[in-house]
């Protein structure tokens, strides 16, 4: 199972000294969190993809490259790349690129993002977004997958006699998670292809990613790409840590009430009850993440949100060092539950390996 | 069949609720319904936090479910500023805009004064035209003298016999979630639009 963290790089307002980072020190600071990622064991970083303040990472492969530069073993990943508004040729070429220079540490996630004037911005309508992420995900598979490809689709210019460079690595595209908040449709389309499937899990209540969750695993099944046990979940998680509960409640509370996304709403034990928030010890965050599993099913990605809401950068890169304390844990948790013929969580090297016996075997 | 009731009187006791009240017992008379009664009032806050979050608290989401699986409504509401109140307004920003099609729906307001009552007809009857519901014709408006009027009796009358008839000519459809398969998805979008 993998673990890692993913960040939204949202630049906002320290609510509890009134400091707003710049963006370069925003910039900086996933950077800093992200090399931190590998130096405490985890296993993947993630980064969103926005074209609108308070967010600065509009140019996901430029920040992953830099960071593949600067690492070893940690999985550069996307939360998520717009798979409506980008061109899927130039998603293919740009992540092709990036997986070549990071030796293969690259997966993405795909999103179709929910802010309306994105849409226009980059051509097209958010009324359209479904039909988006279907025709273009088709386009950016066949495109990691055939050398030549004639192409004509609805929402884009006609490709004739067309080659996406460089090719995958050893053959082998990213592997590709679909994450969806709401939509039926792209756990069908996730499932369709055999990829994976990522529930953000974070802003609402868990029965509500248990059935996007069912029918994913379902139709993959359907599909033939194996048992539903076998099929690919990632989930999303938002923890605060400190030694004695008490004090991580305390000390998030003023970040919880001032966030951007849920704050000046419920109270935070009340939205710690209806959704996966855990503000509490290490083995509070051990304990709640282990019911996830009991939720869900064994599943192969675990990412955090650990910066945002203005957190600082010092408190951030102290909660991932406890990160990196309790995450051998929950490994040791999880696979001691973990039920036999479960898929592992998906490497270039395993992908490498099962292109290469699917080979053989025809 | 169901009837679901929403009130957004505030004080208590209200005489929006009086009025809700007797306009489902009205109604009872004639249909065999379970009245089911949601007091916007008692979920004020939770309506505000899903409003921040996306999401409903548990009960809420109860009480949303409610609204949607009913075969018939009675909604009433205070008038405010010429309107209906903000609460009332927010708690159908809630309701999932396909889930009151066809839903007999019969609607009732208070007010202080008589002059308020045509806000059925200017702020009421649209919303719920919009939600494609079906908004029996009487509408019901009690401004404070008429408590004092046998007129409002027969208008909750008429108004109940007309959504009882509604209700057990027009069975309410329940529409189950469906999927499309990948393959026509895709090929919804091969042919040229």
């Amino acid at each position: 199972m993998q673990f890692g963290i993913f960040s939204v790089g949202d630049v906002t307002m320290d609510p509890t000294t009134g400091v707003t980072p710049s963006e370069r020190e925003r910039i900086k600071a996933m950077v800093t969190i992200a090399l931190k990622a590998e130096e405490v064991g985890l296993d993947v970083f993630a980064t969103g993809e926005h074209h609108n303040p308070p967010f600065v990472p509009s140019s996901p492969t430029t920040m992953l490259g830099y960071i593949a530069a600067r690492t070893e073993r940690l999985i550069l990943s996307t939360a998520t790349t717009l798979i409506t508004t980008n061109d899927p040729v130039k998603i293919a070429e740009d992540y092709a690129m990036l997986q070549h220079l990071a030796d293969g540490r690259v997966d993405l996630m795909m999103g179709r993002g929910n802010t309306g004037p994105v849409y226009p911005w980059f051509g097209q309508d958010i009324r359209m977004g479904i039909p988006l992420a279907i025709e273009n995900y088709a386009l950016l598979h066949e495109l990691w997958r055939k050398d030549v490809v004639d192409w004509e689709g609805r929402f884009r210019t006609p490709l004739q006699g067309f080659t996406s460079t460089p090719r995958p690595l050893d053959g082998v595209p990213p592997f590709v998670w679909h994450g969806s908040i709401r939509s039926p449709e792209i756990a069908e389309q996730a499932a369709y292809y055999g990829d994976g499937f990522f529930a953000n899990n974070i802003f609402w209540p868990k029965e509500h990613f248990i059935r996007l969750i069912s029918l994913y695993r379902e139709r993959f099944a359907h599909y033939g790409h194996g048992t539903p046990e076998q099929a690919y979940v990632g989930l999303g998680g938002q923890v605060f840590m400190r030694k004695n509960s008490q004090d991580a409640v305390n000390e998030f509370r003023p970040y919880f009430d001032n966030a951007p996304v849920y704050g000046h709403g419920p109270a935070l034990e009340d939205f710690m009850e209806q959704t996966p928030l855990t503000v509490g010890s290490p083995q509070q965050v051990i304990d709640r993440t282990l019911t996830f599993r009991e939720s869900f099913g064994d599943y192969q990605r675990q990412l955090f949100l650990m910066d945002h809401a203005g957190l600082p950068l010092k408190t951030v890169l102290e909660q991932m060092d406890m990160l990196g304390e309790i995450v051998p844990v929950l490994r040791k948790e999880f696979a001691a539950r973990r039920a036999p013929g479960v898929a592992e969580a998906p490497t270039h090297a395993a992908l490498v390996e099962k292109a290469q016996l699917a080979e053989v075997q025809s | 069949m169901r009837l679901v009731v929403v009130s957004a009187g505030l004080t208590q006791p209200s005489s929006t609720r009086l009025l809700a009240d007797r306009l489902a017992t009205a109604v009872e008379a004639r249909a065999d319904v379970d009245v089911r009664v949601i007091e916007l009032r008692d979920l004020a806050v939770d309506i505000a936090n899903h409003l921040v979050t996306g999401f409903p608290s548990p009960v809420l989401g109860d009480a949303v479910r409610a609204v949607e699986e009913a075969d018939g409504l009675i909604t009433a509401t205070p008038i405010f500023t010429a309107s209906y109140s903000g609460l009332f307004k927010s708690f159908f920003d809630l309701i999932d805009f396909e889930a009151l099609t066809g839903k007999p729906v019969l609607i009732a307001a208070t007010g202080g004064t008589a002059r308020h009552s045509l806000a059925l007809e200017h702020a009421l009857r649209p919303m719920f035209a919009y939600l494609h519901a079906v908004v029996v014709p009487t509408a019901v408006y009690a401004a404070s003298e008429d408590w004092a009027s046998g007129e409002l009796s027969e208008r909750v009358d008429r108004a109940a016999g007309e959504l009882a008839d509604l209700m057990l000519r027009t069975p309410a459809q329940h529409k189950e979630e469906e999927l499309i398969p990948f393959e026509e998805q895709l090929a919804a979008l091969r042919k040229k639009p």
